[in-house]
């Protein structure tokens, strides 16, 4: 079991506002991201969960009791921290008996949830080593472990990739979906990489300013962004987002449209424009055009190979079924 | 660049200093060796031959020699227990946010500035001074009779003057390990289920072991040599006699510069017995 509802909460840090009050459930089971620029609170929140900052006011209930005023130790919560805060001294099976060692598990049951956890996480050989002597993905892994084995009702993560490579970062982020599906405890994850929230969410909760911007499943807010922010949070290369004009035309504020919506010939379209960048993956093909008569620069993300190049003269057409419109607080009109 | 050129000129513009150095050091210790074997009493008839080893036998088989090693390592040990002790606790207390923190800092440090002579005095005649000591009134105040520091207690006072003289050093240098503490690790451990004292002893206690080996081992090699606070407090009575005063006395006192030289060569060694099983003990603490 493992809902988390916060209500009403806000916290100060003296006379700066951090969170203004916010209101959300997590549900039992469910694999939860919160994601959003730096500074934007994430991270706040999740430590409020977890009991390390206290509430400025509001509460915090945990399986529908509240857990405002209890130590985290008690909340049943495990956390993994960004700097992976492995104790340096002990060995790496010690690291991981510690939470039982402090909770008093008997040694036979300590052995079998290590051995458990040290499989699950390809850590067997690895078990006398001392952290200084992993690698960054492994003492990630042993972090993890030192979660699993208090058997928690929900696993908090505090940015726990960002210190790893990309390749690395990748297969982690496998693992800890897989780690999920198996469990199938709750999870509260946090990130400012929106690939991470798009690919591991059940349920993505874009922040801003310590105000949540939406709420909501990953093809959701990729297919129905509620505001501005969240338009241009949300997927990879950006929504181009236009205002002026053009924008008018479609009676709205602000127009987005997603560069894979853009379709580019070199004949006619319905803008115009001269290809300032191509970036050729291979795989998709990215444009940065300018002189489109727009004030913005359009991006563009083609299917393959395109051959347009710098400096080339292009014609786009928008899909107009996928244009995002804005109006003038930023709200999405439907 | 190391090329054959630059290297013998780099050796060449060094000699200077090494030569030095080496004078510095190797000039005293032959000059203490050979002495060590002479009877060599200054105003007694000077140098008066070679003698062997009759220095060194009359240096142990004295009645003072004993005694002057336990009073060594009496003051080195208890020292170093209340320096490190309380260093680590004052190094907590300091740790924590609080108003003025810069100041307190600094009032911290400041017995470290004073010189040993100096503060020796000042305890010796402010606080410990049976008649007009801070101390004896103290005492007074409840009715109690004032005890007389420097001859009752007089190796515990000394350990007491010493370690005030310390206790700023070794807490400046657990302070700076105590700020160099990783916060999540601590987090991790409160979310991990450890009440306060567990995780003192199982994350800052380990994250401080280092900087304890560093505290213990500057401190012996100076604690070794304690004389100032000997020399104006007792003079070297009431089982205050150290191996360093013990020669000392032997030198200026009895004019004896050959059986010094011998309790010299014993303190050497001595320091290097201490020297071997402190590196047994913490040594490999300093291990990456």
């Amino acid at each position: 079991m493992g809902q988390i509802k916060l209500n009403q909460v806000t916290k100060s840090f003296g006379d700066v506002e951090v969170i203004p009050p916010l209101d959300l459930t997590i549900e039992d089971g469910e694999f939860a991201v919160f994601v959003g620029p730096s500074g934007c609170g994430k991270s706040t929140l999740l430590r409020m969960i977890a009991g390390l900052e206290d509430l400025t006011s509001g509460s915090v209930e945990i399986d529908g009791t509240d857990a405002t005023t209890t130590p985290p130790a008690k909340r049943g919560l495990a956390m993994v921290f960004q700097s992976y805060a492995l104790y340096p001294h002990m060995s790496v099976r010690k690291n991981i008996a510690f939470p039982m060692r402090m909770a008093g598990v008997d040694q036979a049951e300590q052995d079998r949830r290590i051995k458990a956890a040290a499989e699950a996480l390809n850590l067997t050989d690895y078990l006398d080593r001392r952290p200084g002597q992993l690698s960054g993905g492994q003492r990630q892994r042993v972090a993890i472990g030192r979660a699993i084995v208090r058997e928690p009702s929900a696993f908090l993560f505090d940015e726990p990739l960002s210190n790893l490579d990309a390749a690395l970062r990748v297969g982690m982020r496998l693992e800890i979906c897989e780690m999920h599906d198996r469990l199938k405890t709750t999870m509260i994850y946090v990130t400012h990489d929106q690939v991470e929230a798009m690919t591991m969410a059940d349920k993505i909760v874009v922040l801003q300013a310590g105000v949540i911007e939406q709420v909501g499943s990953p093809l959701e807010l990729y297919h129905k962004p509620r505001n501005v922010f969240v338009a241009g949070f949300i997927g990879s290369p950006k929504m181009n987002l236009i205002s002026g004009a053009e924008a008018e035309k479609h009676g709205a504020r602000t127009i987005g449209i997603r560069p894979e919506h853009i379709d580019v010939t070199g004949d006619s379209g319905l803008w115009q424009g001269v290809v300032g960048v191509a970036e050729h993956l291979g795989s998709d093909t990215f444009f940065h055009i300018h002189n489109t008569g727009l004030a913005e620069t359009i991006t563009v993300r083609a299917p393959g190979e395109v051959s347009f190049d710098n400096g080339d003269v292009i014609h786009l057409s928008p899909r107009l079924d996928q244009l995002h419109r804005f109006d003038a607080q930023g709200l999405r009109i439907e | 660049m190391a090329t054959q050129h630059s290297r013998s000129a780099a050796r060449l513009m060094m000699a200077p200093a090494v030569i030095l150095l080496l004078g510095w050091m190797l000039v005293p210790l032959i000059m203490t060796l050979m002495f060590s074997f002479k009877k060599y009493l200054p105003l007694r008839g000077g140098d008066l031959g070679w003698i062997g080893f009759d220095n060194y036998v009359r240096f142990v088989t004295s009645s003072a020699f004993w005694p002057s090693v336990v009073a060594t390592l009496a003051i080195v040990g208890g020292v170093l227990a209340i320096t490190v002790v309380f260093g680590v606790l004052l190094a907590l207390l300091l740790n924590q946010p609080m108003w003025g923190q810069g100041i307190v800092r600094i009032l911290v440090i400041a017995p470290f500035f004073v010189m040993p002579t100096v503060s020796a005095l000042v305890w010796k005649n402010m606080f410990m001074d049976p008649v007009n000591g801070l101390f004896a009134h103290l005492w007074k105040f409840f009715g109690a009779a004032p005890i007389e520091w420097l001859s009752q207690a007089s190796l515990q006072s000394i350990v007491m003057i010493v370690s005030w003289q310390w206790l700023p050093f070794a807490t400046l240098i657990l302070l700076t390990a105590i700020q160099s503490l990783d916060s999540e690790q601590l987090e991790a451990a409160e979310m991990d289920g450890a009440p306060p004292l567990k995780r003192f002893s199982y994350i800052i206690l380990p994250h401080l072991g280092r900087a304890i080996t560093v505290v213990v081992l500057i401190q012996t090699i100076f604690l070794l040599a304690v004389f100032a606070e000997i020399f104006v407090t007792t003079g070297g009575a009431f089982g205050t006699r150290t191996l360093t005063y013990l020669i000392y006395q032997r030198v200026l006192e009895s004019q004896n510069v050959g059986l010094g030289s011998a309790g010299g060569v014993y303190a050497i060694i001595l320091a290097n017995i201490v020297a071997i099983f402190l590196m047994r003990a913490v040594g490999k603490n300093l291990d990456a």
